[in-house]
């Protein structure tokens, strides 16, 4: 069934069809519809789940955490400051290998206030041990939905899903909303290996000292690897259902191209027209789009990049003090690419605080890229700032 | 022969078990011998950061015979929310989901968890007990902290400045179901306003003072004794208060003079006559306030 509806929407159906069982959220812009919508389903009694409407995201997270102990499907949605106020409890449900589903509307921190888009508050929590899926449209956001209930209860990891504010959040789209009966073949009831539970008590939580606990750490990392090879699995059978596939990594026209764009978001998009328009005039640009950036998909990349010329990295966000945290992350994994066949890469800082990010920005990182000489600059590039 | 008799009193149901870590004396680990084993196994508990997640054991072993989880220093009211959620999604409505927490995790950095899950009305027990300092990173002051008490960040010379913070006042005028003081010293008291709060659906919230031998500095075998004085000098009233309206004391409380419950602890060893009589005065205003609240039910 196809429906139009804004990027929010298509998270909160994509809740109901995962039948989640308990949900816990606190008002911020731009999420703020997601629980909105979710809201109505469960007091319409579309969606039997219990509605917790708490104080703050602190707690908003602390319920999904003793709730998803409890066994429950869980989930909630968030943006910026209240992901920022949740940053210890990201800790708690990593490390307690609770499946929270949670969504993030990606939007810039304060101060100045500001409620447009950019990644600063997802990638801020990178070491906080969830899975992070970034979406491109509103298709993959209800798609990853459901796909994250799944991937999350497989590995006892939880899942940020992430979606740019105002550009999927408030944007409507024809959107095919899966049946519900396709919906849970795919995604079964969750079974807890373990929860709270009287007639097994046990103890979750408690001191750990130094004798365990690097074990539970490593697990915990194993758990990471786990994730993005029963990702890839999940990725193909629901692409076997619906013909739909949102992969980790995704090569656009990057075969024989010897100018890469890397790019997360909805930057994506723009970039795809961008790389068309350049394919047009018979240039091999192409385009390596990263869904996945927790765990960091590295051999896959290392391989979709290995050879090119010359790769641009497009960062809507900034790690004060170094750089763009993709093109970080990504001059990381091709460290180890044979020195022949390393690309050079350069990275660009863009779009930050809902800037506006045009083709023609974009064209400009091409032409950038293209005729720079000698090795890209320590520094990366801010593109489309006033002087 | 004492500790044949101790043995021979433990309930078969008994809930906490030999090796816990508390300290010799600790009150608040009578107060969770008495709470646990009143409630029975089919009790889930909620641990914010306090004495007791030391207490109830490292992995992998636990003092206590009923699911734990351990959870961040601010969260007790809301882990238990989403706890009971769950259970009443599972079709559980028989399990009693206990917030444990001291006073630093209810009275400070747990209040606003605390408040949102009263406000909502949450089926939860929230247990406070309050031995009124951070005593498990090594006695610093909390909002529970009386005044004039020496804590590691209220040096002798510049005493405790503040007075305790009214929890009671506070979780009254979310009007829950039920709120109660207790003290270990009065454990048919205790054991009675559990059972109340067992049969009570909604947010019950209970104050347990826990005399703490390190903390307060006085000999281990006199939590009891001390615990006795706070309450009969009316420094510490056990009372009830039903929906925030109906104020009711549980026992006698004589009154007379703080003195001897002051002079007894080492953390208020500097003070001197004229501050335990600021004391007295400070006693004995918050009684005339009390005794109103209980006459008009307000």
């Amino acid at each position: 069934m196809k429906k139009v509806m804004v990027g929010n929407h298509a998270v909160s159906w994509g809740v109901k069809l995962a039948r989640a069982e308990v949900i816990s959220a606190y008002p911020i812009t731009p999420q703020t519809q997601i629980v909105e919508e979710l809201s109505e389903m469960v007091a319409g009694g579309d969606l039997p789940a219990r509605f917790i409407k708490v104080e703050s995201e602190h707690s908003a997270m602390a319920a999904c955490i003793g709730a998803s102990a409890t066994g429950a499907r869980t989930f909630t949605a968030t943006s910026s400051q209240g992901l920022a106020l949740m940053h210890e409890l990201l800790h708690w449900a990593a490390g307690g290998r609770l499946p929270v589903v949670m969504a993030d509307v990606n939007r810039a921190l304060a101060p100045g206030w500001n409620i447009w888009t950019d990644q600063n508050d997802s990638l801020a929590q990178r070491d906080t041990g969830w899975i992070q899926l970034y979406c491109e449209n509103n298709q993959e956001v209800l798609d990853t939905t459901i796909l994250a209930f799944r991937l999350a209860e497989v590995v006892d990891l939880p899942v940020m899903l992430v979606l740019d504010a105002f550009y999927l959040s408030h944007t409507s789209e024809p959107v095919d909303v899966p049946d519900a009966a396709l919906v849970d073949d795919f995604l079964p009831p969750r079974e807890a290996r373990h929860r709270l539970d009287t007639a097994d008590p046990r103890s979750y939580g408690a001191l750990v000292k130094p004798d365990a606990y690097m074990e539970m750490r490593l697990q915990q990392q194993q758990a990471m690897t786990a994730a993005g090879e029963a990702h890839e699995r999940f990725v193909q059978d629901w692409s076997a259902r619906t013909g739909r596939a949102w992969p980790a990594l995704e090569a656009y026209r990057a075969d024989d191209a010897e100018l890469v764009l890397v790019t997360s978001g909805t930057i994506t998009s723009t970039a795809r027209e961008v790389v068309d328009s350049w394919r047009a005039r018979g240039e091999r640009v192409g385009l390596v789009k990263v869904k996945m950036f927790r765990p960091f998909p590295t051999a896959a990349l290392r391989a979709m990049l290995r050879g090119k010329r010359r790769v641009a990295v497009l960062d809507r966000n900034i790690s004060p003090g170094h750089g763009g945290i993709f093109a970080e992350e990504i001059r990381s994994a091709l460290y180890d690419v044979p020195l022949d066949d390393r690309p050079a890469l350069w990275g660009f800082i863009l779009g930050l605080g809902g800037r506006d990010v045009t083709p023609e920005t974009i064209d400009e990182i091409v032409v950038r890229t293209r005729e720079a000489e000698g090795a890209p600059e320590r520094e990366d590039i801010w593109v489309g700032v006033k002087v | 022969m004492s500790q044949i008799m101790i043995r021979d009193r433990i309930p078969a149901n008994e809930l906490l078990h030999p090796g816990h870590l508390a300290c010799p004396g600790c009150g608040g680990a009578i107060a969770m011998k008495m709470v646990l084993n009143t409630l029975g196994p089919k009790t889930i508990i909620v641990m914010p950061a306090c004495c007791w997640t030391v207490i109830a054991g490292p992995w992998p072993q636990s003092s206590l015979g009923v699911p734990v989880y351990h959870t961040a220093f601010e969260t007790g009211g809301a882990v238990a929310s989403g706890i009971r959620a769950a259970l009443d999604v599972q079709g559980d409505t028989e399990t009693t989901v206990m917030a444990w927490a001291g006073d630093g995790g209810t009275f400070d950095i747990g209040l606003q968890a605390l408040s949102g899950a009263a406000e909502r009305n949450e089926d939860i027990l929230y247990v406070c007990y309050d031995n009124e300092a951070y005593m498990n990173t090594g006695i610093q002051r909390s909002s529970a902290t009386p005044w004039g008490a020496w804590t590691t960040t209220t040096p002798t010379i510049q005493p405790q400045g503040t007075i305790k913070k009214d929890i009671m006042a506070i979780m009254a005028a979310h009007r829950v179901p039920y709120a109660a003081t207790a003290c270990v010293s009065y454990p048919a008291d205790l054991v009675e306003k559990v059972k109340r709060a067992h049969a009570i659906r909604g947010t019950r919230f209970l104050h347990i003072l826990s005399p703490c031998p390190p903390g307060w500095k006085y000999a281990d075998e006199q939590t009891v004794e001390l615990g006795r004085a706070a309450v009969r000098s009316r420094i510490f009233p056990l009372l009830e208060v039903e929906n925030g309206a109906r104020w009711r004391f549980t026992v006698d409380h004589p009154g007379g003079d703080v003195g001897a419950y002051v002079r007894a602890q080492g953390r208020f060893r500097h003070l001197d006559e004229g501050a335990i009589a600021h004391i007295q005065e400070d006693v004995d205003a918050r009684w005339e306030v009390l005794k109103k609240r209980v006459v008009h039910g307000t």
